[in-house]
Formats: structure tokens, C-alpha cells, sequence
């Protein structure tokens, strides 16, 4: 059967070109890779080469001719032994012999499918907290000591778990998160890197892709942004870029946001930006108990997870629950304080700001709800808006950016989800708009601050 | 006073024959009488300045990150004295004495450390984050690594600008790890670029000794595979450097490209002021400084050939305390940046 030669597309964005020249005239033989035409699109003239052999048997579509959509037949090329007569049922090579039957409505054209509906996105529902038997023993515990249990406990459980990163073995971390863990599972499981973020991130996300579970420690998370494109690109990315087939089963954990005096380039807070990134889970946890739980959920966890921890935090004490196999759900907020009056929401070293306005606000006679966001990425909204529900106004406090921050986005969502609720608009407490400065008076101008938060309590209480 | 030009002969030996790292090994750049007083002036600077920014940590004038120089003066003494007007200097974080070596006011920088309105950014960029347009000093980096690419940019414009000038980009070994130096030495290669890579070699990455994170601990051959040619030198000795820095600052400047020098040196402090240093032993660094310290180096010499007395040392001495004791003062008394400055600077 003669085969018809196509208008190709030369760009993915082509729709159509000029057929500026013919290289084989009517009657000449053609091997497969001949050059046969010369076709111009917007941006390039390029070579048309044949896919089939045969000889032209007649070109339907004249060298100068402009306009000429992509997928219209130019030529009918003729196999051995065929005639010029053949050309009457000419066969496209594009088509395949027994298409199957497809409806209108769902063939796929060079533009995907027509519209059909987007979907709703899936509803995530994480878990409650695990109930903590009565009579369990609580231990005053650091976070630096809860994070370090919670690695090495899941190191014990799971051979699979490495830690890797900048003085997390010999000296035992920069910030002593991985004290002891050289001494109890040796240098093959703890690895000291050299100052190569960018490369042991990319080291970490190809063992991950093997199933291997790094733990992946910046020295802060300052410096991840030199590795940003290998959390972002492979790792938030693989699991859905190869159809399910492999993922990055990790953890990238260190400590996030202002420490004390140490200026603008090591001293911004993450939470906001990677919570924008599908393919992510992002942590950020307040308390001992809630590190320890979470971190161990998120070695667990079969997707990369961001852990962002905070240098202030690491040496306060927390009661943590003595018990086996202590796991928190991402995901899930916890009700820190139970109000009436108004609903805080904060994460973080924003805990420290809102806990300390909510006794002042208490002794003021006013009842607020404080909630710990525990996970960014997923957000668990649902806790938010039914305690907006009940108190009908919301402040949000955090330490970085205002714009784009995490608490506009909670304030979006309960705007769109609890609108008729709302008797204030709600309020973000952030840090200021302006790189971290050294100066000890700036600095802490540039931190939100307890009054802040009382004072934006009072505004939407209007009080 | 203008150094005098060493005997080319002896500083090419330099340059090509690499120091031994024992730091005996490498050859040496005659020195004046006028050459080593400068030296040795400008290094006690640092030394003095060094240790007063120590004090004043611990006295709370000073917060955050604080990384000392102490150890390593004869490096930036010494490249400072093979450059000319219009050269720049860009380093990362432990710049006080790269500061100071470039002409920065000792008060401006001291008054950074404290975060006052005096200091060289208002207060606002604080001990690893200094610049002075004025000094042709590009910073002050806090970030292991951006500096060598940020520095292969100076060097660019002056290529593009058609200038003659010279960029020098300090970096430390662990920094020479990071993969925008491999990066930025292929495109100075690729354009010719009149960039010195001067590889601070203290032996150490925070607690991190040099052979736990290098495959290839030559650092002076870590240009190898772009054509870049690299020496190196003994650190320590500041007669040294300058001849290896005359070299390879001649090299850029007649647009042979960039050049690597790899400065054999050892920091006696902490990585910085919350540093224990416990990865390595206090004989070792009691060593480094009983025998090859770049001050006493000069001083010794000093005194040997007569061409200062102890008196005479006492003098210099004393003028650099009291310049040192100046900045302190200043740094210690100066008011707070005003409130109004939060936002300022941001954007223009
Ligand atoms: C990208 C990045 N990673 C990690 C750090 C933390 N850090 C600061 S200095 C340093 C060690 C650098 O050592 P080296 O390059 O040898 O310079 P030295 O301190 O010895 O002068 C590290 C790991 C950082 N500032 N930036
Ligand atoms: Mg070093």
C-alpha cells in the first residue's frame, strides 16, 4: 500500500510551517534518513528526512506553500513494485491497521484529551494521636534528646536507615543531634560528608530511589538551599514522574529559621516554601514528645520528608511519654490549649511566642484555643476551622516572611471554608518583611514578639 | 611604602617548585628591611584585633558567628602586598584580618562585630558580612563556597571592562569541596579569567581534617582538569607568599587566566568562638605555633639582621594595641543602628 508522508511538527509548539522546498522530485527513490524537504517553521527551517523507503510516487502539496497544517499529507510515497495507480487508497503510516474504537469525546489529539472535568483532589485523613496508655511514665526530655532517640531508635529497628550529613559522626553534630549514633552503629550508617550539599543531598535521593531510608542532616537548613534543586526536582518529583514505580523514602532534618545574632544568610525559616511543593511532607515540630514522634513517622514514611527543627528549641525540656514505639501522625494538629475566645494556630519556635501570649491574654480574662500545627505539608485544616467554628476569630503566628506565608495560606482556607464563621478577619503574626539583621536591636525588631500577639488577640476580639 | 620587587629568579622557584608541606620546604622571596617591618606591623593588626574580638565575645559585645584568624595572617598580609590599585578581594566568613590587610577601618569593622551604627554595615551585616566599595572588598560570605564564583565575576568584569585588574578569591579546604568552585574554575579557564584562587589550607572544615574530606588533598592540583596551574606555598611564612603572589598575580594580570594557590596555613582558634576543637590535639597546635609562626618568623628576622630592636618591636607593639584598644572603645561605646534602619537597604 502506498504510504502517505505527513506534515511533521518540528517543535513541541508547531502547528503549522511553510513547505519551502522539495530535496526528491516525483519519481525518486527514497531510503529511510534521505533528506526529501525543507520545512520552515517560526522558529527554524528544518530537514524533513523520509521514515520509509519507496519511490515519490506524487507530492500533493507544492514547495512554497505556506500555512500548511501539521499532519496534512504532502507526498505519497510508493513501495517496491507498486504503480502511480495504487495511489488511489493510499495507507497513512501514522495509523495503525485495527485502531481500537474509541469514543469522540476521549481521543487523544496532540493536545491530550479533550477537557474532561479536573478532579477533585484526594481528601487526606491523618490519624489521631496514639493514645498514651494511663500510669505511662513521662520523661523530661530535650528536643536535641528526642530527636537523637528517635534516630537511633528507628536505626535499631530498620537496617535500612543511614544518617548522613556535615560533622554528624566524629563530632558527634554541630549541633550534637547525632551524639552517640557513630559510637552505637558505626561508620557505615553514619557518614560524615564533605561541605557538598548539593552532591550528598543528590547521593542520598538516588539511595532513597533504591529503597534505602537516608536521614539527610543540613547543617542548617541555610544550606539546603545549595540543594534545594535535588529536594525539589528528584526527590519531591521521582514517585510521580515514574508512575508510582519509585519514590525517595527519606528524611532532610536540621535546624530551620533565626538562631541568635548569626545575620541574614543564616537566619530564614523554610516552613512556607517547601510546604508549596506536591511530592513533599514538611514538619515542624514544637515540643520533645512531638519531635520524637514525628521524626520517627517520618523515617517511617514512604515520601520525602522536610523536618524542620530549630537551634533554639534543641536544648529546651518536654515531657515525653516513656514508651516503646512512641509514632505521631503527619499531619495532624494538635490542640495545644483548649480556649473559647479565640483560636491561635503557630508552629514552631512559634510556639514559644504564642504560649507566652496566651497566658498573658488568659490573665485578661481572655480564653483562647491554641493550636500547634505540628505538620506545614499536609495542612490539617479541618482542626482549624472547627475551632474557628467556635471562637470565631483566628491569629496565626510565625517566624518568617509575611508574604506568602504559611499562615495567609491558613487564613485563605478558612476564608474559603469558614467564611460565615468569622466575626474578625483574621490576623498573621510574622516576622518583618526585611533580610535578618545583626545588630541586636534590629534583630529583635525583626522577630514577632509576645506583645504582637496579645495585641492582635485583643484586635480581633475587639477588646 | 612601596614593597620592594623581589628577585624574580627566586620567586619563580617559588612558584614552581611546590613548598614541602612540613613548611620547610619552600622557597623564599628576599625581603627588606622595609618589607618585613610592613609585615610584621600589619600582622600583629590582625593578631592584636583577633584577639580583642575573642575578648569581647566572651564579654557579650559580640553574638552569633565569630571565626578568628589567628594563625593565618601571613596569607592575606602577604597577597595584599603583590596587588595594586583597583584589585579586589572577596573571602567568606573569617574576614576580619582579610578586612584589615585591604585598609578597612579598624573601628568600622570592630563596630560590625558589636552590630553598632559605626560599624562597615551599620551594624547590620555583622562579624561575616563586611563590604567596602571604597577597599575594593566584595565580602564577607556566610555561605561555604559562594564566594569563589561571586569572585570569578569580579574577575570577569574586569575582562569585560578591558581593565587590568585582579581578583583574589579566598576559600577555605573544606569550601573547596563545593561544586560551584568546579564550576567557576571552568568558565575562568574557558574566558581567561585574571582570578587568583588562593585555597586557605588550615587543615580543617570545622572539626573535619582535610583527609577525611578530600580524595585529592593537593589542592594546589584541584585545577588540573581545567588547565589551571597551581602552587603550593608555605603559608606561614609571609616572605613566601608574597613571591608566590607576585607570580601569580603577574600571570593574570598579562591574561594567562586564572591561576590556583594553595596556602599551607593553620588557624589556632576554634572554627569559630563555640568551638571546642577537640578533633585534634593541643601538641599539634602548640607545635604550629612554637615553630612556624608567621609572626615570630619576621620577628625573629627582625632582630637577627639588626634591623629593629627590641624597642624598636615595643614601639610597633604598642601603636597597633593602641589602635586595637581605639576600635574596641569605639565598638563598645558607639550607639545601636536606629530603629528606622530595619527597613532601609532593602531595595533601591
Ligand atoms: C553551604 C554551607 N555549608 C555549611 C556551612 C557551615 N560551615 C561554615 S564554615 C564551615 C567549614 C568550612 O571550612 P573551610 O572551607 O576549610 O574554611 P575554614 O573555616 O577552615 O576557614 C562549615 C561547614 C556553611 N556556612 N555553608
Ligand atoms: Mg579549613
Amino acid at each position: 500500500m502506498p504510504i502517505e508522508i505527513l506534515m511533521p511538527a518540528l517543535s513541541p509548539t508547531m502547528e503549522e510551517g511553510t513547505l519551502s522546498k522539495w530535496v526528491k522530485n516525483e519519481g525518486d527513490a527514497v531510503k529511510s534518513g534521505d533528506v526529501i524537504a525543507e520545512i520552515e517553521t517560526d522558529k527554524a527551517t528544518m530537514e524533513v528526512e523520509a521514515v520509509d523507503e519507496g519511490v515519490i510516487g506524487k507530492i500533493l502539496i507544492p514547495a512554497g506553500s505556506e500555512g500548511v497544517k501539521v499532519n496534512t499529507p504532502i507526498a505519497v510515497l510508493l513501495q517496491d513494485g507498486e504503480s502511480a495507480d495504487a495511489m488511489a487508497a493510499p495507507k497513512t503510516a501514522e495509523k495503525p491497521a485495527e485502531a481500537p474504537k474509541v469514543e469522540e469525546a476521549e481521543k487523544p489529539t496532540r493536545q491530550g484529551s479533550a477537557a474532561a472535568p479536573v478532579p477533585a483532589a484526594p481528601k487526606v485523613e491523618a490519624a489521631a494521636d496514639p493514645d498514651i496508655p494511663a500510669g505511662t511514665e513521662m520523661v523530661m526530655t530535650t528536643v536535641r534528646e528526642a530527636l537523637r532517640d528517635a534516630m537511633a531508635e528507628e536505626m535499631r529497628r530498620d537496617e535500612s536507615v543511614f544518617v548522613m550529613g556535615e560533622e554528624v559522626a566524629e563530632y558527634q553534630g554541630a549541633y550534637k543531634i547525632t551524639q552517640g549514633l557513630l559510637q552505637e552503629f558505626g561508620a557505615r550508617r553514619v557518614i560524615d560528608t564533605p561541605i557538598t550539599e548539593h552532591g550528598f543531598a543528590g547521593v542520598g535521593v538516588g539511595a532513597a530511589m533504591t529503597g534505602l531510608k537516608p536521614i539527610v542532616e543540613f547543617m542548617t537548613f541555610n544550606f539546603a538551599m545549595q540543594a534545594i534543586d535535588q529536594i525539589i526536582n528528584s526527590a519531591a518529583k521521582t514517585l510521580y514522574m515514574s508512575g508510582g514505580q519509585m519514590g525517595a523514602p527519606m528524611v532532610f532534618r536540621g535546624p530551620n529559621g533565626a538562631a541568635a545574632r548569626v545575620a541574614a544568610q543564616h537566619s530564614q525559616c523554610y516552613a512556607a516554601w517547601y510546604s508549596q511543593i506536591p511530592g513533599l511532607k514538611v514538619v515542624m515540630p514544637y515540643t520533645a514528645a512531638d519531635a520524637k514522634g514525628l521524626l520517627k513517622a517520618a523515617i517511617r514514611d514512604p515520601n520525602p520528608v522536610i523536618f524542620l527543627e530549630n537551634e533554639i528549641l534543641y536544648g529546651q525540656s518536654f515531657e515525653v511519654p516513656k514508651m516503646d514505639d512512641f509514632v505521631l501522625p503527619i499531619g495532624k494538629a494538635r490542640i495545644h490549649k483548649k480556649g473559647n475566645d479565640a483560636t491561635i494556630v503557630s508552629f514552631g519556635i512559634g510556639m514559644t511566642y504564642a504560649v507566652k501570649a496566651v497566658a498573658e491574654l488568659e490573665k485578661e480574662g481572655i480564653d483562647v484555643e491554641l493550636i500547634d500545627l505540628r505538620t506545614i505539608r499536609p495542612m490539617d485544616i479541618p482542626t482549624i476551622v472547627e475551632s474557628v467554628r467556635k471562637t470565631g476569630r483566628l491569629v496565626t503566628v510565625e517566624e518568617g516572611y509575611p508574604q506568602s506565608s504559611v499562615g495567609t495560606e491558613i487564613a485563605t482556607r478558612v476564608m474559603q471554608q469558614a467564611f460565615d464563621y468569622l466575626d474578625a478577619p483574621i490576623l498573621t503574626i510574622a516576622g518583618k518583611d526585611v533580610p535578618m539583621p545583626y545588630a541586636a536591636n534590629l534583630e529583635k525588631l525583626a522577630l514577632p514578639n509576645v506583645g504582637e500577639v496579645v495585641q492582635a488577640v485583643k484586635t480581633v476580639c475587639y477588646k | 611604602m612601596a614593597p620592594r620587587k623581589t628577585a624574580s629568579t627566586s620567586s619563580r622557584k617559588t612558584a614552581a617548585k611546590p613548598a614541602k608541606k612540613d613548611f620547610n620546604g619552600g622557597i623564599i622571596a628576599d625581603f627588606s628591611k622595609e618589607d618585613d617591618l610592613k609585615a610584621y606591623r600589619e600582622m600583629l593588626l590582625i593578631r592584636r584585633f583577633e584577639e580583642k574580638a575573642g575578648q569581647l565575645y566572651g564579654m557579650g559585645f559580640i553574638g552569633g558567628f565569630c571565626h578568628l584568624y589567628i594563625g593565618q595572617e601571613a596569607v592575606v598580609v602577604g597577597m595584599q602586598l603583590a596587588l595594586k590599585d583597583g584589585d579586589q578581594v572577596i573571602t567568606g566568613y573569617r574576614d576580619h584580618g582579610h578586612m584589615l590587610a585591604c585598609g578597612m577601618s579598624p573601628r568600622g569593622v570592630m563596630a560590625e562585630l558589636t552590630g553598632r551604627r559605626g560599624g562597615l554595615s551599620k551594624g547590620k551585616g555583622g562579624s561575616m558580612h563586611m563590604f567596602s566599595k571604597e577597599k575594593n572588598f566584595y565580602g564577607g560570605h556566610g555561605i561555604v563556597g559562594a564566594q569563589v564564583s561571586l569572585g570569578t565575576g569580579l574577575a570577569f568584569a574586569n575582562r569585560y571592562r578591558g581593565n587590568d585588574n585582579v581578583s583574589l578569591a579566598y576559600f577555605g579546604d573544606g569550601a573547596a569541596n563545593q561544586g560551584q568552585v568546579y564550576e567557576s574554575f571552568n568558565m575562568a579557564a574557558l574566558w581567561k579569567l585574571p582570578v587568583v584562587y588562593i585555597i586557605e589550607n588550615n587543615r580543617y572544615a570545622m572539626g573535619t581534617a582535610v583527609s577525611r574530606a578530600s580524595a585529592q588533598t593537593d589542592f594546589s592540583q584541584r585545577g588540573a582538569s581545567f588547565g589551571i596551574p597551581g602552587y603550593q606555598v608555605d603559608g606561614m611564612d609571609v616572605r613566601a607568599v608574597k613571591a608566590a603572589a607576585d607570580e601569580a598575580v603577574e600571570h593574570c594580570r598579562s591574561g594567562k587566566g586564572p591561576i590556583i594557590l594553595e596556602m599551607l596555613t593553620y588557624r589556632y582558634r576554634g572554627h569559630s568562638m563555640s568551638d571546642p576543637a577537640k578533633y585534634r590535639s593541643k601538641d599539634e597546635v602548640q607545635k604550629m605555633r612554637s615553630e612556624h609562626d608567621p609572626i615570630e618568623q619576621v620577628r625573629a628576622r627582625l632582630l637577627e639582621r639588626k634591623w629593629a630592636s627590641e624597642d624598636d618591636l615595643k614601639q610597633i607593639d604598642k601603636e597597633v594595641r593602641d589602635i586595637v584598644a581605639d576600635s574596641a572603645d569605639f565598638a563598645q561605646s558607639d550607639p545601636e543602628p536606629d530603629a528606622s534602619e530595619l527597613y532601609t537597604d532593602i531595595l533601591l
